[in-house]
């Protein structure tokens, strides 16, 4: 809904959108408690916002018109008499718009998130803060800014043109991607809330499909990784809150569907020469998701992360290599490539190296997995590592 | 830490490495290059393909000399290392030397900005 009463009144008025908004829901929960819920909710919500955005026009132009040529402001307001369109193809039209907005490299990439969950997933200010794991003021301060910004900066609310959405594109995906992997890792015990985030993503990712431009290899491949991760989220929580390895996840918990859908725009992420980190990493999770353990399963995981360590480096990237490196050719010549990670703040790093140490039956792994268990800062992360050392 | 190129060279000319040596070796570059990928120390590598063409002063294009030389260049690498030991010590185990080639490890020389603004004192 902010996506479309903005395509109306710019990006310049974000702050009273969002309050014509906000009031539009307001008079839904006051109605719809006396008079019990509409047949239509979504299309009452839609006429109030369109009757409020039609007065916030005409008492603009009465001020316009009477009052502002007496004082000499800088201050514009908008200034297009029209109603907003709410059918199916303005409301996505208007969301890629905004999404693009949003998406703008002028503004910190946590900002960026933050804003399309609150613009554009209608996210509270608190459930923000949770989902990153901070407060509410710091949100609204990263909130405010980021809108400054885009104000200053002048960001139009149109689908960039030509090359130039390609390069936008890459920060979109990137953004879209981050979001999901907030819900995924997020450490919040919150489990709803990171699911709506890796939803949320999911749903940001298929909007852009919608569109011939932006419905590219890159973005399917994007939309296939997720879907494979979301498959699993089932299967690896635990009752307790905790998460469940994969190792020791009950495969029929995996998600058929989700895994089928992946499969699907996997295959559409293939028409084209292009190999971004995406392709790569939606081909390692699906191979996750293969439940028979085929014999090649690990090498192939192995060869796919030594691709994607050569165009995409992250001390993450490097542990799991060298994971599948244990997995396809065993613990010895894992432990040899290890070695020269010198992640020494990393506590998975001493995990793995405890691993390993341990699948030689070398009493290091115990000094290794102590280390990592005082590098560990989550309870959960705390509680793997005290079950790994006790089972020694 | 600085770049260094490592520079491959394999045999040339009637001992070029088979298709059958190829089959075997070239899935190797990869494990090794992700190696020095996982330290955070790989810039970029390309390879060559064999053949080519020379073209000599007198403007005169040959199909390359690679029947009279007993070495080709095969392709490079750039890696990021502390110093030129740090950097034979990432050449370790490279594929190359499974098919007798060789690795030339070489800093990068200075660049003209760079020797203009040690002239002038800067």
């Amino acid at each position: 809904m902010v996506a479309v009463i903005s395509n109306l009144f710019g990006l310049q008025h974000l702050d009273l959108t969002e309050d014509i908004v906000s009031e539009a829901f307001l008079q839904a929960a006051e109605s719809w408690s006396i008079k019990g819920m509409p047949d239509n909710p979504t299309a009452w919500l839609y006429s109030v916002a369109k009757h409020l955005t039609s007065h916030y026009f005409k008492r603009h132009k009465t001020f316009s018109r009477k009052i502002v040529p007496a004082l000499i402001t800088g201050q514009e307001g908008p200034a297009l008499p029209q109603d907003p369109d709410f059918s199916d193809g303005n409301i996505m039209d208007s969301q890629l718009k905004m999404l693009f907005a949003i998406c703008n490299p002028a503004i910190i990439s946590e900002a960026q998130i933050g804003l399309a969950l609150r613009i554009l997933c209608g996210f509270g200010i608190d459930e923000i803060a949770e989902a990153f794991l901070t407060n509410k003021e710091t949100i609204n301060k990263r909130l405010f800014r980021a809108k400054e910004k885009l104000r200053k900066e002048n960001v139009l609310l149109e689908m960039p043109r030509g090359p130039e959405i390609n390069n936008r594109l890459d920060n979109v995906l990137h953004i879209i991607y981050l979001l999901f992997n907030e819900g995924y890792y997020s450490t919040t015990k919150n489990e709803t809330l990171r699911k709506d985030l890796c939803v949320e993503a999911l749903h940001l990712g298929v909007l852009l499909t919608g569109l011939e431009t932006t419905n590219l290899p890159q973005t399917n491949a994007l939309i296939a990784l997720m879907c494979f991760h979301a498959s699993r989220f089932r299967a690896r929580q635990g009752g307790d809150s905790s998460l469940i390895l994969y190792e020791d996840q009950d495969k029929d918990l995996w998600d058929d569907e989700l895994i089928n859908k992946g499969e699907y725009f996997l295959a559409l992420s293939a028409r084209g020469p292009e190999m971004t980190s995406y392709h790569l990493e939606a081909r390692i999770a699906w191979w996750h998701c293969q439940k028979n353990d085929p014999p090649e399963k690990w090498g192939k995981i192995l060869q796919l992360y030594n691709q994607l360590l050569l165009i995409n480096y992250s001390p993450s990237v490097a542990l799991n290599r060298t994971y599948a490196l244990f997995k396809a050719k065993g613990a010895k010549p894992a432990l040899i490539e290890a070695m020269k990670l010198k992640l020494d703040n990393n506590h998975f790093y001493f995990t793995l190296l405890g691993e390993l140490y341990k699948n030689i039956g070398d009493k290091n792994a115990k000094a290794c997995f102590e280390k990592a268990y005082a590098l560990a800062t989550t309870h959960n992360d705390k509680e793997i590592l005290m079950r790994k050392i006790s089972g020694l | 830490m600085e770049e260094f190129a490592l520079v491959f060279r394999h045999l040339a000319g009637d001992n070029l490495p088979t298709p059958e040596q190829l089959k075997v070796n070239l899935p190797l570059w990869d494990d090794w290059a992700a190696g020095i990928a996982a330290q955070g120390k790989f810039v970029t590598t390309r390879r060559l393909a064999f053949g080519g063409k020379v073209l000599k002063a007198s403007g005169v294009v040959t199909d390359g000399p690679f029947v009279e030389v007993k070495e080709q260049l095969g392709g490079f690498m750039i890696v990021r290392a502390e110093n030129i030991d740090e950097a034979i010590t990432l050449a370790h185990g490279c594929p190359i030397f499974d098919i007798g080639g060789t690795v030339e490890v070489r800093p990068f020389a200075a660049t003209n900005q760079a020797i203009l603004a040690m002239e002038n004192g800067e």
